[in-house]
């Protein structure tokens, strides 16, 4: 489903260089619950952002269902984003002049779709993560772990194939943080969403499929959660 | 989209209150200068009372002599060049010859007043689109016996006759008595060609009409019979001018005269060397006055909209990567900042209405009657969407190159 391949990155200041990613190969199945685990600085975001198509590699490439997106163009990309691709980030990026059920229309915005049937479907992915009842709020009168759940929400509002989440819980305590690992397992488990989650907490990661560990911009390891805890 | 670009436009307005004032003043002000100038463009060129019908009239009230050694004077065609050429002229319907109007003494209830009077024919009430309050304007008869009577304005109604009658009441002008058989309203003095608080017939000056020189103090009015043939009219006239250059061959005599439309007959006057109408170089030149007017208003608008703009780079970056392409984010941010900047036209019409109100209640501009009408508004939103485009473009563009990364990074929580 996602492919990379080769993917360096490399940050290039006037004095410095720093390698961000060096050498990662990866394939994610269609399905798989992946969770992503290093220490801080060690890549983990940038290769989020760079299957997300959100940042280019400074050499390999990334494909989707097998096509590479190397020569995508800006709005082929960005199609891509808005059809198969939701964003989960740790510090929920909502906008904070619209309301709750705004935000979760955003991703139906750039689509070919009816003002009621945008509101339809936002209205579904709220219920999914249990905020009906705050539709017409404004972010700033939610708490961390519903801001984090109308994030989720409007992830979910395009109906997209593969969610990556940054950090999901990295801001909510751990009963919060339970309830959205909760509703990201039922994604995965009940509608088979393919979800990409990049954590520093062991625990969360262990509820996942498949664990990769990153050190210093490298693929450290690459192994099944059953096989991890034994 | 719209709807979701509109909602975020105003809640960053309202969010960001000294901002939006400070945006929304200068927009408001820049377009009450433009709207205003725009006002008094259309009260002076645009179809107005009585000069309705724009595109069917043409205005003769210049006319130049140049000969040899570079010696030439201009001034009014004479009674004389007007009736015994432009009257006779085919292609129009009509030709109307009358004076340029002229300052007078008037007394009343031991008052001086200084009235404007104009000499006409029969056919100048024909032309143009004079509006009576009272009686009627004279005719044939009246014109060919030079009787004495007038039309006059409301103003001068008021003046001599208060709440009374005026129909039938004699008004002494010049030391000459005349009987009023008509009322109109007043004429604003930019409308030269028909402007006076005293219209009479022309043949009470009848004296000037035996001066065979072709310049004089009269100016002509022409209406064609569709606009369409405004060129075959001009055409007419420069045969005209070309047999009237060649009466006498040994004074190698050139004469320049054109029946020009009001803003052909402004820019010929005051831009041109009086051969071309230069119209065009006119309007180039209101449109760069217009541009430079409101250059500064706009780098402080890009300026004021890529600091609002920058601290929503979080957005930014959102809507990109739920699928926004650079362009949708110019799109969304060009949106909203006309919307502002319409907002801030609203703001500015209103303005200007009141401006335009004081300026008729002050008399500056004799009899004017500025005024926002449908014209003036199409030019005042064309003006709105034309600064929300200049202003809002660049900092749109800019930003949109933002890399979704960085947006998300610079962005709040």
């Amino acid at each position: 489903m996602i492919q990379l391949v080769d993917i360096e990155k490399v940050y290039r200041t006037k004095t410095i260089e720093t390698v961000a990613l060096s050498r990662v190969n990866l394939f994610v199945e269609r399905g798989e619950f992946v969770s992503v685990m290093g220490p801080s600085g060690c890549g983990k975001s940038t290769l989020l952002n760079i299957m997300g198509l959100l940042d280019d590699p400074s050499s390999g490439h990334v494909a989707i269902y097998g096509q590479p997106v190397k020569t995508h163009s800006d709005k082929q990309l960005a199609r891509l984003r808005n059809e198969k691709i939701g964003f989960v980030f740790q510090s929920y990026h909502l906008i904070h002049d619209l309301s709750v059920v705004d935000n979760v229309e955003l991703p139906l915005l750039y689509r070919n779709v009816s003002a009621g049937e945008r509101r339809k479907r936002a209205l579904a992915a709220l219920e999914k993560v249990g905020l009906s009842a705050r539709t017409k709020h404004f972010p700033s009168q939610l708490s961390g772990g519903q801001r984090q759940r109308v994030a989720i929400a409007r992830a979910l509002a395009g109906n997209p194939e593969i969610i990556l989440a940054d950090e999901p819980t990295g801001n909510l305590d751990s009963v919060m943080g339970d309830e959205i690992m909760d509703i990201l397992l039922r994604l995965n488990q009940e509608e088979g969403t393919t979800i990409v989650m990049v954590t520093h907490d062991e625990h969360m990661a262990l509820k996942t499929n498949r664990l990769i560990r990153f050190f210093d911009g490298q693929q450290v390891a690459d192994s099944m959660v059953v096989e991890a805890q034994i | 989209m719209l709807k979701n670009y509109l909602k975020i436009a105003w809640a960053v307005l309202l969010r960001r209150k000294f901002f939006t004032f400070i945006s929304l003043f200068g927009i408001s002000f820049t377009l009450m200068v433009l709207m205003v100038v725009t006002s008094l463009f259309d009260h002076v060129f645009g179809p107005q009372m009585p000069e309705r019908e724009t595109d069917r009239l043409l205005f003769v009230n210049n006319l130049r002599e140049e000969q040899g050694e570079g010696y030439s004077s201009s001034g009014p065609p004479s009674y004389y060049f007007l009736n015994r050429y432009v009257r006779r002229m085919q292609t129009p319907e009509k030709v109307s010859v009358h004076s340029v109007f002229t300052q007078v003494n008037s007394y009343i209830h031991n008052k001086k007043l200084a009235l404007d009077i104009k000499h006409t024919d029969q056919q100048f009430w024909e032309i143009l689109d004079f509006h009576f309050l009272e009686g009627n304007p004279f005719g044939a008869q009246e014109v060919k016996n030079a009787s004495r009577v007038a039309v006059i304005n409301q103003t001068t109604r008021k003046n001599y006759f208060g709440a009374g009658p005026a129909l039938g009441q004699t008004i002494e002008v010049d030391q000459v008595k005349y009987r009023v058989i008509g009322v109109v309203e007043d004429v604003p003095v930019l409308r030269i060609q028909s402007y006076a608080d005293v219209w009479v017939p022309i043949t009470l000056k009848s004296q000037e009409f035996k001066d065979t020189g072709l310049r004089g103090g009269y100016f002509a009015t022409i209406k064609a019979r569709q606009a369409s043939d405004i060129p075959k009219i001009k055409e007419e006239y420069a045969h005209i001018i070309r047999q009237v250059s060649q009466l006498d061959p040994k004074e190698k005599k050139q004469v320049h005269s054109y029946p020009d439309t009001i803003v052909e007959s402004f820019a010929r006057s005051f831009l041109g060397s009086g051969k071309e109408d230069k119209v065009g170089f006119l309007y180039t030149m209101l449109a760069l006055a217009a541009f430079l007017f409101m250059l500064l208003p706009t780098i402080n608008l890009v300026n004021i909209n890529i600091s609002r703009i920058m601290e929503r780079s979080s957005e930014i970056g959102v809507r990109k990567a739920f699928g926004a392409s650079s362009n949708t984010i110019i799109g969304q941010f060009v949106v909203e900042n006309v919307f502002l900047t319409l907002l801030g036209g609203v703001l500015g019409f209103l303005l200007s209405a009141g401006v335009l109100a004081l300026i008729n209640d002050s008399g500056i501009i004799v009899y004017s009657q500025l005024g926002l009408n449908l014209r003036v508004f199409a030019w005042g939103l064309l003006l709105c969407l034309v600064f929300g485009l200049i202003s809002g473009v660049y900092p749109a563009f800019k930003m949109s190159r933002l890399h979704a990364v960085e947006a998300l990074r610079g962005g709040s929580k």
